[in-house]
C-alpha cells in the first residue's frame, strides 16, 4: 500500500500549474482531493512520474454565480464545499439530495466534483447527475480555455476528452426549466458504495403533459449517458404510470450493457429500467 | 464477597486507552534500528518456479537483505491438527515453507522477502525481483478438484485430498434413509469467507547475538503455542531462547491463531542482519490473500424422518476446501468441530457424516469465528427447514417435536462427541431448548407472522422469518479427551493464571489467555475483585508476554471465561485460603475459626478480631513473622482443565423483506435468545452477540471471497468484499435464559462465537421462506441483490 516514487509539485497559480502540466505531458497528474487517485497509486495500479497538486489554487476554490439560475463548480469545490453551498443546492435540488449518495463522509470532504469527472469512473454517480444538468466543462491548457458539454467528454471506462496538458478548471451547470422536478436514484454495489446502476432524471411539465426530460445513466454502459429514448418516450406524454414504464423499458437503448461478478448485463439491464422509473417518478413529485 | 461485581455491566477498563488512539498495536512498536520487511508474493495460482533473479533488488537503495526459499533452512510450517479420530485416517500433509522454493498453489503465496531501511524502499525493490514462472492448470474449486484429471497440487495427494473422514454409524443411517417415509436431499455450498479484522498481522523479530535468543512481537492469539511452535516444529531451536510478545491486537477471530511463515521469516532476517529489528505488517491485500480464509464447504445432505416430524436420520457428504496448503489446524476444522456437532440440538439417533479435506489453488482455510460449528449449524437448520417444506409442518414445531429434552441430559451424541476410542466420551451436559425458542418466537411475533407477510405484499415486498435453533461447543475440553480420541491435536486444552498481591495490597493477575478486543482485563479484573473483595481499581490484568505469564494455550474457541476464568477462580481461591492461613497467625486463632468476608478475615463469633486482606498482605509479604513452614508473599499459580466442554445454544430469529423488483434483500428484524451461563459482564456479552450477529448475517446477505477459474481472488479488496456495515442493520432484540453451565463454579458458558453461528442459518430460512411463493426451496449464500433477483426471475420465466 506504498504508492511507487513520483515527483510532487505545488503550484500557487493555475498558470503555473498549466506550465508545470504541460512540461511533464503525459507522466503528470493533477491531484486535487485524491479520492480517486492515491488510492490507484497505493495499489500500484497508477504510478505516474508527478503529482502536480493544484490543492492551494485560490482561484479554482469557488462556486459562482453564472445568473439566471446557473452556476459555476470550480475544479477545487468539494462535494461537502456543494451541499454546504446555498446558490447550488437551490439552482440545481438534485445536488443537495444525490451527494450525500456519493461515497461517505470523509470523501465527500476531500473529494472534488471535478475530480471525480476528470477520474471517469464508469460507475460514479456524479457524471449521471451532470449529463442530465446539462453541464459544460471549462478545460484550460496553456493553448487557451475550451468549453465542452459534459455529453461527449466521456470516451470509455476512466478515458475522456482531457488533454495530457490540460486541467478541468469549472464545471457550469445551466438553469434548469422554472419548476423542474430532479432526482436521482442508484442500487449500490454493497462493497464498494459505487452504483451498480444510477439513474438522474430532470423532468418539467407543461400542462398535462411531460415538456421536458433529461434522463442519464451511471453504472450500466461503460459510460454514463444520455438515455435519449427514454427522454423521447417521455416527451409528451401524461406522466403517468404506463407511460412511465413504457419509456423506462428503452433505459439502455443502444447501450453495451457491462457484466462483472457482482452483477450480470441482464440485471443491470432490468435495473436500469427500474430505478429509471423510480428517479422519474421521484422527479415528477418534486415538481413544485 | 462482592457479588456485585460479578455480573454487573462495568464498563471496559481498556476503553479509554482504546478509543483515545492510545492503544499500543504491533505497528505502533517502533525500535531502533528497526528495518522493514516486505513480501513477494505470487500472481499465479499454481506454478513452478524457474528461476528468481535477486540481484537487482539487493542494488536497491536502502536494501540490506533479500531472501529467497532456498536461502532458509528451517523446516515447514507444522500440522498441529491434522484428521484423526478414527483409526486409518491418513492425512496427506502438505504445509507453507517459510518462503515457496520449487512451486507455488495459490495466488499470494510468499516467494521472496526483501528487507530495507525504510517500507518504501523494501516495496520498491519486490518490483525489482524477477521470478521466471512456468504457470500450471488451476483448481479452485474443491468438489471439482476431487474429479478425475483435475489438476494435481501435491504428489503426496491424489485426487487433491487431503484426508477422508468419517464419523457415526454408516449402516445404521443407511437403514434409517432406507426406511424412512420422508428424505430431502439438497446441495448447500457454505461460500468462502475472508475474516478481517480491523488490524492486519504483522511481526516483529529481533535476534540477540549476545545472548543468542529470538524475541517476536506478534498480533497473535497465542503467543505461547507460536513458541512451541517455532522453537521446536520451525527453527529447530530451544523453547527458551524464543520471547513471544502480542500487544494490543485489533480483532482476530481466528485469524491469529496459527503459525505463519512471516513469523519466522523475521526472526530470520534479524539474526541474519546480526540483530537489527525486522518489522513486517501485511497490507489489507496481502490479508486477503495471504492470511487464513473460512468455511467454503460443499455439502449433499439428506434428511429422513417420518411424515409425523420425527426426523429419524441425517447422512452428509462434505467437500472441505483447504487451500492450497494446510494452515495450522486447518484439518481439524470441518472434522472434529463440524462433523461431530451436526445434530445440533435435535435427538436425530441415526447421523453419520463423511468430510473429504480438499486441496485447491485458494489461500488455505482455518478457524474463523465458530470454526465448523457456523458450518454444522447451517447444514442442520437449513436441513430442518427443507424438511417441515417438505412435509407441510411448521418449522419452529418440527424443532420442538425434535428437541432434546431437557430430562435427557447428559445427553451422548450419535454424531460422534461421544465416540472416543478408548472410553473417553464428553455429552452435553444441559440444555433446555424449548424456553428459548419460545421466547424468541414471541418477540418476533411469529403467530401474526402471516400478517406481516401481507402487509409486506402491498409495499411491494416479499417478507420473511426464518430460525436458527442452534447450540454451541464452547471451551473444548477436557485435556484427556482431546489427548485419548486421538483426534490429533496437538495440544491440551486447559488454561493458567498466576495471582500476586504486592506489599501495598495492589492485584495483578496475569493470564495464560490472550484477548483481542474481547475486554478480558475487565472481566477477569471482575473474577478476581469478586473472589477477593478487592476493589476493580486495585487489580491490573497482564497478558500477551511468554515472558512473564504462565504458559496458556490462547483465546479462541469461547474458551477464555470457561477455561481462563476458572483458572483465575482457582488462583484466587489459594490467594484466600493462604491469606486466611495467615490471618489466624496473625490473629491467634486456629484456621478453621477464620471465615472470610469480602476483603475481611474475621475470627467467628468475635467479629472485632478480624483483619483486613491488605493487612494480611503486608505483613505476609514482609515475612517479618511467619508461621513454621509458610513462605512469605502472596503468589500463586493454578492451572485448570475443564472436565466438559460448555454447552451455550438459544434461537434466533430473522425478518427480511426482499424487494419485489431488485432483489434487495433487507434484514428489518433480529431477535436472538442466548442462554450462554451466566455472565461476568452482560454489556461486554451483548458486544459480543452483536458483532458475531452482525458477522453471520454478513456472510447470510453479502460477504464471499470469489476466485476466478485462473485462481485470481476477484474480491480482493474491500471494493468487492463486502464487509457489513452497521448502518444495514436493525437494533437487535436481545433476549436470554439462564441456565448455568455445571461444569466451572462461574456457571459461564462463552460467547464470543454464538451470535456467528447462530445467525447465518437464521437469515438463510428467512430468505428461503421470503422467496417461497417463488416455489424455491434453497438458494445458496450469499443473497446478493443480484443473484435473488435472478432466483425470483427464473422461477417466474419457468412459471
Amino acid at each position: 500500500m506504498i504508492p511507487a516514487a513520483f515527483d510532487y509539485a505545488r503550484p500557487t497559480s493555475l498558470d503555473e500549474a498549466l506550465v508545470l502540466l504541460a512540461r511533464g505531458a503525459g507522466n503528470a497528474k493533477v491531484l486535487a482531493g485524491g479520492q480517486s487517485l492515491l488510492p490507484l497509486m497505493r495499489l500500484r495500479l497508477a504510478s505516474p512520474g508527478q503529482l502536480i497538486d493544484i490543492g492551494r489554487i485560490a482561484e479554482l476554490r469557488t462556486i459562482r454565480d453564472l445568473g439566471g439560475g446557473a452556476t459555476g463548480i470550480g475544479a477545487l469545490a468539494t462535494y461537502r464545499d456543494v451541499l454546504d453551498s446555498e446558490l447550488a443546492t437551490r439552482n440545481h435540488p438534485i445536488l443537495a439530495t444525490a451527494i450525500p449518495m456519493i461515497g461517505d463522509v470523509q470523501v465527500r470532504n476531500r473529494g472534488t466534483l471535478a475530480g471525480s469527472i476528470a477520474h471517469a469512473d464508469p460507475a460514479s454517480d456524479l457524471p449521471a447527475i451532470l449529463l442530465a444538468l446539462e453541464g459544460t466543462l471549462v478545460i484550460r491548457s496553456g493553448n487557451g480555455e475550451r468549453v465542452v458539454a459534459v455529453e461527449g467528454f466521456f470516451q470509455g471506462a476512466f478515458a475522456t476528452d482531457l488533454g495530457q496538458d490540460e486541467i478541468l478548471t469549472e464545471i457550469r451547470l445551466p438553469a434548469t426549466p422554472d419548476g423542474a422536478g430532479m432526482a436521482y436514484r442508484a442500487i449500490e454495489q454493497p462493497a464498494s458504495g459505487y452504483s451498480m446502476v444510477g439513474v438522474a432524471a430532470v423532468i418539467g411539465r407543461v400542462g398535462d403533459s411531460i415538456g421536458y426530460a433529461r434522463i442519464a445513466i451511471t453504472g450500466a454502459g461503460n459510460v454514463a449517458y444520455r438515455a435519449m429514448a427514454v427522454e423521447a418516450a417521455l416527451l409528451g406524454s401524461d406522466g403517468g404510470a404506463a407511460a412511465i414504464e413504457a419509456a423506462a423499458a428503452h433505459a439502455t437503448d443502444g447501450q453495451v450493457v457491462g457484466s462483472d461478478f457482482n452483477a450480470d448485463a441482464e440485471y443491470r439491464t432490468a435495473m436500469a429500467q427500474v430505478y429509471t422509473r423510480r428517479a422519474v417518478e421521484a422527479a415528477l413529485a418534486a415538481i413544485d | 464477597m462482592a457479588t456485585d461485581v460479578l455480573g454487573a455491566r462495568i464498563k471496559r477498563v481498556e476503553d479509554p486507552r482504546f478509543i483515545t488512539g492510545k492503544g499500543r498495536y504491533l505497528d505502533d512498536i517502533k525500535l531502533a534500528g528497526m528495518t522493514y520487511m516486505s513480501i513477494l508474493r505470487s500472481p499465479y495460482a499454481h506454478a513452478n518456479i524457474r528461476s528468481i533473479d535477486t540481484a537487482a533488488a539487493r542494488a536497491m537503495p536502502g536494501v540490506v537483505l533479500v531472501l529467497v526459499g532456498a536461502d532458509i533452512p528451517y523446516n515447514p510450517l507444522p500440522m498441529a491438527w491434522p484428521a484423526g479420530g478414527v483409526a486409518g485416517i491418513r492425512n496427506n500433509i502438505n504445509t507453507p515453507r517459510v518462503l515457496a522454493t520449487d512451486s507455488v498453489k495459490w495466488t499470494g503465496e510468499g516467494v521472496a522477502a526483501v528487507i530495507a531501511e525504510t517500507v518504501a524502499q523494501a516495496v520498491d525493490a519486490l518490483e525489482a525481483i524477477v521470478v521466471e514462472w512456468e504457470p500450471l492448470p488451476v483448481v479452485v474449486d474443491a468438489e471439482k478438484a476431487t474429479q478425475p484429471g483435475a489438476p494435481q497440487l501435491h504428489e503426496n495427494a491424489p485426487n487433491n485430498v487431503v484426508f477422508e473422514w468419517t464419523v457415526g454409524d454408516k449402516a445404521g443411517t443407511d437403514a434409517a434413509l432406507e426406511a424412512a417415509p420422508v428424505i430431502v436431499r439438497q446441495r448447500i455450498v457454505n461460500q468462502r469467507l475472508i475474516p478481517n479484522p480491523m488490524e492486519v498481522r504483522g511481526d516483529i523479530g529481533v535476534y540477540n547475538p549476545g545472548t543468542d535468543e529470538y524475541t517476536i512481537w506478534m498480533s497473535s492469539q497465542t503467543p505461547h503455542i507460536q513458541r512451541l511452535l517455532l522453537s521446536a516444529f520451525v527453527m529447530g531451536i530451544p523453547e527458551h531462547k524464543i520471547r513471544c510478545i502480542s500487544p494490543d491486537i485489533g480483532g482476530a477471530f481466528g485469524t491469529k491463531i496459527f503459525c505463519y511463515a512471516d513469523m519466522a521469516l523475521c526472526l530470520f532476517a534479524s539474526k541474519a542482519l546480526n540483530g537489527r529489528p525486522v518489522k513486517w505488517v501485511e497490507t489489507r491485500r496481502e490479508n486477503y490473500q495471504s492470511t487464513i480464509h473460512g468455511r467454503d464447504h460443499i455439502t449433499y445432505l439428506e434428511i429422513a424422518g417420518t411424515r409425523e416430524g420425527e426426523i429419524t436420520g441425517l447422512r452428509v457428504k462434505t467437500y472441505a476446501n483447504l487451500g492450497g496448503r494446510l494452515s495450522t489446524i486447518g484439518p481439524g476444522i470441518p472434522t472434529t468441530l463440524y462433523g461431530r456437532v451436526l445434530s445440533g440440538c435435535y435427538r436425530i439417533p441415526n447421523v453419520y457424516c463423511e468430510v473429504t479435506g480438499v486441496y485447491t489453488n485458494t489461500t488455505f482455510v482455518d478457524a474463523y469465528r465458530g470454526a465448523g460449528r457456523p458450518e454444522a449449524t447451517y447444514v442442520i437448520e437449513r436441513a430442518m427447514d427443507l424438511f417441515a417444506d417438505e412435509i407441510g409442518l411448521d418449522p419452529a414445531e418440527l424443532r420442538r417435536r425434535n428437541f432434546i429434552a431437557p430430562d435427557k441430559f447428559p445427553y451422548d451424541n450419535p454424531s460422534g462427541l461421544g465416540t472416543a476410542s478408548n472410553g473417553e466420551k464428553i455429552y452435553i451436559d444441559s440444555g433446555n431448548y424449548e424456553p428459548a425458542m419460545d421466547m424468541a418466537l414471541a418477540t418476533a411475533g411469529y403467530a401474526s407472522i402471516d400478517k406481516a407477510k401481507a402487509d409486506a405484499r402491498a409495499r411491494g415486498k416479499y417478507l420473511g422469518i426464518g430460525l436458527s435453533t442452534y447450540i454451541e461447543v464452547c471451551g473444548v475440553a477436557p485435556s484427556k479427551w482431546i489427548g485419548a480420541v486421538g483426534e490429533g491435536w496437538g495440544a491440551a486444552m486447559w488454561e493458567s493464571a498466576n495471582l500476586k498481591i504486592h506489599l501495598t495490597g495492589k492485584v495483578v493477575l496475569t493470564m495464560g489467555t490472550q484477548p483481542q478486543g474481547q475486554g478480558h482485563e475487565t472481566t477477569y479484573a471482575q473474577i478476581v475483585s469478586s473472589e477477593l473483595g478487592i476493589p476493580m481499581d486495585d487489580i491490573i490484568v497482564q497478558h500477551s508476554d511468554t515472558q512473564g505469564t504462565p504458559f496458556g494455550y490462547g483465546s479462541y474457541g469461547s474458551r477464555t471465561a470457561s477455561v481462563g476464568g476458572t483458572a483465575a477462580v482457582k488462583a484466587a481461591g489459594k490467594i484466600r485460603e493462604k491469606a486466611r492461613q495467615y490471618a489466624a497467625h496473625m490473629l491467634e486463632a486456629a484456621v478453621d475459626d477464620i471465615e472470610v468476608v469480602g476483603a475481611e478475615y474475621r475470627v467467628k463469633g468475635s467479629p472485632e478480631k478480624m483483619k483486613t486482606l491488605q493487612e494480611v498482605v503486608f505483613a505476609l509479604d514482609l515475612g517479618f513473622s511467619l508461621p513454621a513452614g509458610m513462605e512469605p508473599y502472596l503468589d500463586e499459580t493454578a492451572y485448570y482443565d475443564t472436565p466438559n466442554c460448555t454447552w451455550p445454544f438459544g434461537t434466533h430469529v430473522a425478518i427480511v423483506e426482499i424487494d419485489e423488483e431488485t432483489g434487495k434483500v433487507d434484514l428489518v428484524r433480529y431477535v436472538a435468545v442466548d442462554d450462554v451461563g451466566k455472565k461476568i459482564n452482560p454489556m461486554i456479552v451483548d458486544g459480543q452477540l452483536h458483532g458475531g450477529i452482525a458477522q453471520g448475517v454478513g456472510q447470510a446477505l453479502w460477504e464471499g471471497a470469489v476466485y476466478g477459474d485462473d485462481g485470481q481472488l476477484l474480491s480482493g479488496s474491500m471494493l468487492d468484499y463486502a464487509v457489513p456495515r452497521a448502518s444495514w442493520f436493525p437494533n437487535f432484540e436481545l433476549g436470554e435464559t439462564v441456565t448455568p453451565s455445571p461444569v466451572n463454579p462461574l456457571g459461564v458458558k462463552g460467547v464470543g462465537e454464538a451470535g456467528a453461528i447462530a445467525s447465518t442459518a437464521a437469515v438463510a430460512n428467512a430468505v428461503i421462506d421470503a422467496l417461497s411463493p417463488f416455489g424455491i426451496r434453497h438458494l445458496d449464500m450469499p443473497y446478493t441483490a443480484p443473484k435473488v433477483w435472478r432466483a425470483m426471475h427464473d422461477k417466474e420465466a419457468r412459471s
